[in-house]
């Protein structure tokens, strides 16, 4: 009805709370039981936590994938000989380095020969099974550049002791092994010969071989493990099982079309050549994909916390028939009671979508600090989470707040 | 009923309309349907405006339910309800809640004070839904405090005050709009003698401010200590000490009219 009617009926002008009237008056409940507003709006803060925390724990490691494909970069090329009939890992020519690095754009060339059948132990006197699945691999010198790859304790090999009993060990391997720190007469016992340890690498994200392989020189390989070959027709270290090369940023399919045949002229099509960024990458996109089983738990919690709020809302209203009677006496209409516990359910629900949001983005902020990444909260997930608390606020008060509004003062005032 | 247009009641009634605050004519009130109770049968009286009028009976003569049809929380049956002139019965659920917060202040039994919030807020609710603002809300309240003798007591919160200073708080919370017409029922039913009596001279003073004011009581004596009293036995009116004496008043008035 227009207001010119409610004053030509003689009663004045129809009336609107303010906003903080309003706010106050939806906040009674909340302020005269405390403890029982927050433990109604537990349910929503909890299901909103779970669903801000996994979208941004998603986001999270996602980013920091991505920025870690970013570190690494994405023009690194890898090519390895298959396998043999026998299952064996084949052999790369031992000249292949040497002729890859003259294809155009390829800047940088490191490679790896797999010492066959070579096993590692902490000591001779560790049990013949116990080999912990690691490897001895042969490495060019410039393999850590190649690879990005930082040297976490000690040093890495050098002209020198490429060529003696010395080791470097993956940051698996050290871990496998046992082994964090490094100090002279550190030694392991691998392929059946000692070997001093010079460091340990940081982890080779897109290289996991080397990660569980320890590292010695070609030279020592052919020394102290039999690793040697012939090259036209003269004894020289043993072959390079792997390849590494890093391309120009901007011909990497250039350098990658012509890899498998300069590698190996004889037998091209025996050589994998891959791209170790795509196995990141993808991963990066599946972190991204949401986890429907947190997802579904969350919507789950939101649901029981929408539960929770109408269950409050109904007892609420039944225990406030005084209250309801009297701001009718005071001349509230039933559109001003009905906005009262509907602006009650709401405020709960609001309060606890903003304490879930708090919460999912601290334990997303917490968890994603500790893996190094960047905290990422998707607007989507907030805003969307906080949405979500609302509509579950207004849907659980819509019937307490009608059944409030339809209650007669008279019956209201008569209860006490 | 019918009335010539020229009767003298008629005149008189035309004559003082704005100073009738509240009218009841005919007014019935039965609740449920089977079987059916007569709450009120057929109730009318006139109340003008600065009146302390009191209505008193035995417990069920149907006092309550009168209060609560005059202060529009409950529609009559039948019959007319004015007031300050607008007939109840045109007016919507809405209408009537703006009727309530603009003309109408009640104080009940049970005081119905918030305990969440100080003395004055709770006096300032008086004028929530009348659209006034909180500065101006908080000034009256202040105000209404005053003329209750509790101005000392703004700050506190309803449990730290006595029965009869929550009574007192109420009773400002219904002036502070400075309504047509005050209603409390049993005001002082909740408190002892002394505090009660307290309460009636306030009320006293009220009146003498020139508030209108109607108490439903089946306290006899209390009643007996207001200005006017209306008896109520069975949802009827048996008594009414005004219309002993305005019958008197009209009597020698139609004398002289037509003399
Ligand atoms: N909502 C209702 N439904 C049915 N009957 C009712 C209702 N309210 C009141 N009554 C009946 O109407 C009659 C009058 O009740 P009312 O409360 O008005 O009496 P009262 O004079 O105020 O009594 P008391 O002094 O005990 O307060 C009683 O018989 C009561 O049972
Ligand atoms: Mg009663």
């Amino acid at each position: 009805m227009s207001t010119a009617t409610h004053e030509r009926a003689g009663v004045g002008r129809r009336v609107r709370l303010s906003f903080w009237d309003s706010a106050r008056v939806a906040s009674v409940g909340l302020r005269t039981r405390p403890l029982r507003a927050t433990l109604s709006a537990l349910g929503i803060a909890i299901g909103t936590a779970a669903i801000v925390g996994v979208l941004g724990l998603s986001s999270s490691s996602q980013a920091g994938l991505l920025a870690e494909i970013d570190r690494l970069g994405t023009n690194l090329l890898k090519a390895e000989a298959g396998r043999t009939f026998g299952g064996q890992t084949a052999n790369l020519p031992i000249e292949a380095p040497a002729r890859v690095s003259h294809i155009p754009n390829a800047e940088q060339v490191g490679h790896a020969g797999l010492i066959k059948d070579a096993k590692v132990y902490r000591s001779p006197m560790v049990p013949q099974a116990n080999t912990g699945a690691l490897q001895i691999r042969a490495v060019s010198l410039n393999l850590p550049s190649v690879l990005t790859i930082g040297v976490d304790r000690g040093s890495w090999l050098n002209a020198g002791t490429s060529e003696g009993p010395v080791a470097v060990l993956g940051s698996v391997a050290a871990q496998r092994l046992g082994i964090d720190r490094v100090h002279p007469g550190l030694r392991i016992w691998a392929g059946g010969q000692w070997f001093h340890i010079a460091g340990i690498l940081k982890p080779a994200t897109l290289a996991p071989e080397i990660d569980a392989s320890v590292l010695i020189g070609y030279e020592a390989a052919g020394k102290y493990l039999g690793h040697v070959g012939v090259s036209r027709g003269e004894a020289t270290h043993g072959p390079p099982t792997t390849l590494y090369v890093r391309a120009a940023t901007d011909h990497v399919e250039e350098v990658q079309a012509a890899l498998a045949r300069t590698a190996n002229p004889q037998a091209a099509n025996e050589v994998n050549v891959s791209q170790p960024s795509d196995a990141l990458t993808a991963r990066a996109a599946a972190e991204g994909a949401f986890n429907s089983l947190f997802l579904g738990l969350g919507a789950v919690a939101l649901v029981v916390g929408a539960v929770g709020v109408a269950n409050i809302m109904i007892i609420s209203v039944l225990e406030r028939r005084s209250e309801i009677g009297l701001r009718r006496a005071l001349g509230a209409t039933k559109g001003q009671i009905r906005m009262q516990f509907l602006g009650e359910a709401l405020l709960l629900a609001a309060l606890g979508g903003v304490a879930g949001v708090g919460a999912g983005a601290l334990a997303t902020a917490v968890y994603a600090a500790g893996k190094g990444w960047a905290v990422v909260v998707p607007a989507e997930a907030w805003a969307g989470g906080i949405a979500a608390a609302l509509l579950i606020g207004a849907v659980s008060g819509l019937l307490p707040a009608l059944r409030a509004a339809r209650m007669s003062p008279t019956a209201a005032l008569r209860s006490v | 009923m019918k009335r010539s247009a020229y009767s003298p009641e008629r005149k008189l009634a035309l004559a003082s309309s704005q100073d009738k605050v509240l009218e009841l004519e005919e007014v019935t009130k039965v609740y449920g349907e089977q079987p059916p109770v007569p709450a009120l049968r057929g109730v009318s009286f006139t109340v003008r405006r600065g009146e302390l009028t009191a209505i008193v009976g035995p417990s069920g003569s149907g006092k309550s339910t009168l209060l609560h049809v005059m202060g529009t929380l409950e529609r009559p049956s039948g019959g007319t309800v004015r007031i300050d002139g607008v007939d109840v019965a045109g007016l919507t659920d809405t209408e009537l809640s703006l009727l309530r917060a603009h003309r109408i202040g009640f104080v009940f039994q049970q005081f119905f004070l918030a305990e969440y919030a100080t003395v004055v807020e709770n006096v300032a609710d008086g004028l929530l839904y009348t659209g006034a603002d909180l500065s101006e809300r908080r000034a009256r309240a202040e105000e209404a405090l005053r003329r209750v003798g509790l101005a000392h007591r703004a700050g506190f919160r309803p449990p730290k005050l006595s029965g009869g200073e929550r009574q007192r708080v109420a009773i400002a919370r219904a002036l502070i709009g400075r309504p047509a017409i005050v209603l409390a029922d049993e005001p002082t039913g909740n408190l002892d003698s002394v505090t009660g009596a307290s309460i009636v001279e306030l009320l006293h003073e009220l009146h003498a401010d020139g508030a209108t004011i109607i108490v439903v009581t089946h306290d006899a004596e209390l009643a007996a200590a207001l200005p006017r009293q209306i008896r109520m036995l069975d949802g009827q009116v048996v008594y009414d000490s005004a219309a002993t004496r305005r019958q008197d008043a009209v009597g020698q008035h139609e004398e002289g009219g037509v003399g």
